[in-house]
């Protein structure tokens, strides 16, 4: 009877889901993490659980500063045993981070704090000009001014613990020991007003209904095309684009119903879009769960502002996925597909699924049997109708796409096609948010909805194009160049943060793949005041409303503020170094 | 609920079991070598190993290194550490379905005994990690029944645990019945105590240690909780639970066979089985080990030919 359960298909489905998570992007993208260096003032290290190359250094860095921290603490504080094998993440996951921030830091009240916040010529959230808050901050500033010493630093140790005992965290990988970590957070609210929104609101609605029907379009006649709006080179030679795709009839024709766009603020002050994220957006579940703690550390400042409730996101979530359920399916049954524990956004899928009251699923407990989709119950096989997939599509289907793929099931997609299953999103979406048809954006809307955009995009020039490329290639300094495909702040080239070396290095990749690249001119992004050092301080920012459309579109009045906590930086990328913020959109 | 999770969380249970039986055996056995040894000590750890690390059965124990083996050989299936972790790997999978108490202190258990970095020498170390898992265990069981709802989920926990229990017990007792030639009144209490049975037995039966007294009080006796009897009662309850649950028409093959292994410890008296005791308690294991196929085949890898919805 000494069965023992093996557990290598666990670890081999574990690599594939380090694969498969590879695009679920933006907030908790990978395996980086900055730890600790925010408050406690160390430098800021980059923990590369996926041994990178290039990151080795860093990396080595890293290992030695914990060690010296982990050593510091045991001889400081006796109480706390420390596991610190052979693995830098080895730290034992009580409140050890925690911990050491709290050490160090000399206590300022709250004018104190506020002393150093130097304006720099970007557009500043909360100040007009120095010591003269904009009017949807004066309550945040009040407040700020009458923190008495170390009021702050209390407050945010109440908030890290809060995060960290409800268990709000993203998987650090490499080992399996101690491989969950808190989501880096700020303090401070970012604060959005109601005219502001509706702007935000309006130009979202607009954007996300024309991609609709861009992707419609292009995935039936392919008008746009025909009519020479958008090349049809540029569509066809889309890493994302699925030939599979072609006429198959969605449900209501929504193509794209979670997404999280990216907007920043310019220097005038406006929103822009810098990037449409259409296949699997994430980072909800730091909106929701990061607004529950801010509850409960500013009840008065909240209750002041009067700030519009995000907590129906959940249920508006739900029935938007109902929607989509297949004809003649009265109760349908929704579930949520995760590659499993080992993915950096488990804690997202499994909160969602608790939150909805629905199944959280992997690949290997989808059956599909004459084209229909059961899951394996106790109780026998029960029907699924819509599938909330936080899978990229080259891994949903073995016998369609990545063949190797064990995240997916075999039979989805011919399920897909004979309508007995939905997706959310659909397959394909991919093409539209690439980088390159973000330089077409403006024309789509102008095309299908015969409107002028309401939000600005960034100017982009497209490599592809020689005229534009040798433009670049002679000026890279100015801008921003991106690979087209890629996200969560991967195969960047921030023009004036970089090296000549970097700059040569780029100009060569540009000049052998031209499609894989599009540049934007650097832009200073706004800044919001950030508690970091035990100070405030200006960080940049940026932020991603999440957009459902269900029957109708709806937009969360809220969103993720994602915050580049180092100095300086403009990557606000949890994978480089970025945090959150909770974004508060006031009532009228 | 999902068949991969009620897996999981069997297969928690049944590792969780393991490593408290392993703190149980090991916390008696080093008790006892501590004593001069009226035969060898070889042999005594010879038993430890042989009802702990079954299969790999060595002809020779070493005794310098059989603690360390049995603690923490990262090498090892069946060190209290890697059933530790095995525990925390598959409740990990499954970490939104069981009580958030339940995690964390699996997790800093895991976190507590995988931070000594064991040297083989260090027989204090083990037993440090012995008498975590210990207070652990103990913990565990009382978060678990405490916090989670007791539905399928927990009669899948609690299956795991007996059918590990039951079977741990089959082989211990083995392992001291093989050599009870050389067993003397220490050994005894070596075993009652691997079975934290020593204050149980001296209660029901007194301090006088009889080898067939003790064979029935660890197999035959419904009210203690670490006797085999006790363990298949609990199987059997939670098998009926979930089946009525389940609402399955295909459950006559377990309710078949988990009756007749109760049978064989509800309608027996110890005297007509303690000449035939290796036997009769390798059947015992055998009929387990069939029993746990057959809810494997019936509620977790089932062919999907029957188990279309109506």
């Amino acid at each position: 009877m000494w069965s023992i359960r093996t557990s290598k298909p666990e670890t081999e489905r574990g690599r594939i889901a380090l694969k498969g998570s590879a695009n679920d992007e933006g907030a908790t993208d990978r395996a980086r993490v900055s730890t600790l260096a925010q408050t406690n003032g160390a430098a800021t290290a980059n923990l590369d659980a996926e041994h990178k190359e290039g990151h080795n250094e860093q990396h080595n860095s890293c290992v030695n500063s914990r060690l010296r921290l982990a050593i510091a603490l045991r001889t400081t504080s006796p109480m706390m045993r420390i596991a610190f094998p052979e693995h830098p993440f080895a730290v034992r996951e009580t409140s050890t981070a925690i911990m050491i921030i709290d050490t160090d830091v000399s206590d300022r009240s709250g004018a104190e704090t506020l002393r150093q916040y130097e304006l720099n010529g970007a557009y500043d959230e909360m100040f007009r000009a120095a010591d003269h808050p904009r009017k949807q901050y004066r309550h945040l500033y009040n407040l700020l001014l009458s923190l008495g010493p170390g009021e702050l630093r209390r407050s945010k140790h109440e908030a890290d613990q809060s995060f960290f005992n409800q268990g709000i965290t993203f998987t650090v990988y490499g080992h399996d020991k101690g491989t969950e970590r808190i989501f880096p957070h700020d303090l401070l609210p970012r604060i959005i007003t109601a005219a502001e929104w509706e702007r935000i609101e309006r130009g979202l609605t607009q954007r996300i209904t024309a991609l609709n029907l861009f992707l419609k379009d292009i995935y039936h006649e392919g008008k746009i095309i025909e009519d020479g709006v958008v090349p049809g080179k540029i569509v066809y030679t889309c890493k994302h684009y699925r030939r599979e795709m072609r006429d198959i009839k969605v449900p209501h024709d929504v193509y794209i119903t979670v997404v999280g766009t990216d907007l920043i603020r310019n220097p005038e002050g406006n929103f822009v879009v810098l990037e449409d994220n259409l296949r699997v957006p994430s980072g909800v579940s730091y909106m929701l769960t990061s607004r529950g703690v801010m509850k409960q550390i500013f009840p008065g400042l909240f209750q002041k502002c009067r700030v519009r409730p995000i907590e129906q996101y959940s249920q508006a979530l739900l029935s938007t996925l109902r929607f989509l359920a297949p004809e003649g399916r009265s109760d349908p049954t929704v579930v949520l597909l995760t590659p499993g524990a080992y993915n950096s956004a488990y804690f997202e899928h499994a909160y969602l699924a608790r939150q909805m009251g629905i199944e959280l699923v992997e690949g290997r407990d989808l059956v599909v049997h004459d084209n229909v989709v059961y899951m394996r119950t106790t109780f026998g096989l029960r029907r699924v109708d819509v599938i909330y997939r936080r899978i990229d599509d080259d891994y949903l289907d073995p016998l369609v796409f990545e063949s190797g793929s064990v995240l997916g099931a075999v039979g989805l997609f011919n399920a897909y096609r004979a309508g007995n299953i939905a997706f959310a999103n659909a397959l394909g979406t991919g093409v539209a948010d690439d980088k390159a048809i973000y330089a077409y954006v403006p024309k789509i809307i102008r095309y299908y909805l015969d409107q002028d955009p309401i939000l600005e995009s960034v100017e982009t020039l497209l490599m592809s194009d020689r005229a534009q490329r040798d433009h670049v290639c002679q000026r890279l300094a100015e801008y921003v160049v991106k690979a087209v495909g890629e996200s969560g702040g991967y195969g960047m080239l921030i023009g004036p943060h970089s090296t000549e070396q970097e700059r040569s290095e780029f100009r060569e990749k540009i000049n052998a793949q031209p499609r894989n690249y599009i540049a934007q001119p650097a832009i200073n992004l706004s800044t919001a005041p950030c508690f970091v050092d035990g100070a405030i301080e200006p960080r940049h920012v940026d932020l991603r409303p999440y957009l459902l459309y269900g029957e109708k579109i709806t937009i969360t009045p809220g969103g993720l503020t994602r915050v580049a906590l180092r100095k300086g930086s403009l990557v606000v990328n949890s994978s480089q170094g970025g945090g959150s913020k909770d974004t508060w959109v006031l009532q009228n | 609920m999902l068949s991969r999770v009620l897996d999981s969380l069997y297969w928690m249970s049944r590792y969780f079991e393991r490593a408290d039986n392993a703190s149980r055996v090991l916390k008696a056995t080093y008790g006892l070598i501590l004593n001069p040894a009226k035969f060898s000590t070889e042999e005594r750890w010879f038993r430890a190993v042989s009802s702990l690390a079954p299969g790999a059965a060595p002809s020779r124990v070493d005794p310098q290194r059989a603690l360390f083996l049995l603690v923490a050989d990262p090498e090892g299936e069946f060190s209290i550490v890697k059933c530790i972790s095995g525990a925390r790997e598959n409740a990990r999978q499954v970490r939104e379905e069981i009580s958030s108490e339940m995690w964390e202190h699996l997790n800093t258990l895991f976190h507590d005994v995988t931070g000594f970095e064991l040297q083989p020498d260090d027989d204090a170390g083990a037993m440090r990690v012995v008498s975590l898992v210990r207070e652990g265990s103990y913990r565990f069981n009382g978060i678990t029944a405490g916090t989670l709802n007791h539905d399928e989920a927990w009669h899948f926990i609690q299956l795991g645990k007996y059918m590990e229990r039951a079977c741990n017990l089959c082989v211990l007792l083995d392992a001291y019945f093989l050599v009870d030639k050389h067993a003397d009144d220490l050994d005894w209490v070596g075993l009652l105590s691997s079975c934290a049975a020593f204050e149980g037995y001296c209660k029901a039966c007194t301090a006088e240690l009889k080898p067939e007294r003790i064979a029935n009080f660890l197999l035959l006796k419904p009210e203690f909780p670490y006797s085999v009897r006790y363990s298949l009662d609990r199987m059997y309850e939670a098998l009926n639970a979930i089946s009525d649950l389940s609402l399955s028409h295909r459950t006559e093959r377990v309710e078949r066979l988990i009756g007749r292994l109760r049978s064989m410890v509800a309608y027996v008296q110890v005297d007509e089985i303690i000449a035939g005791l290796n036997k009769y308690l390798a059947a015992i294991i055998e009929q387990c080990r069939e029993l746990h196929s057959a809810v494997h085949e019936l509620y977790i890898e089932y062919p999907i030919e029957v188990a279309f919805p109506n």
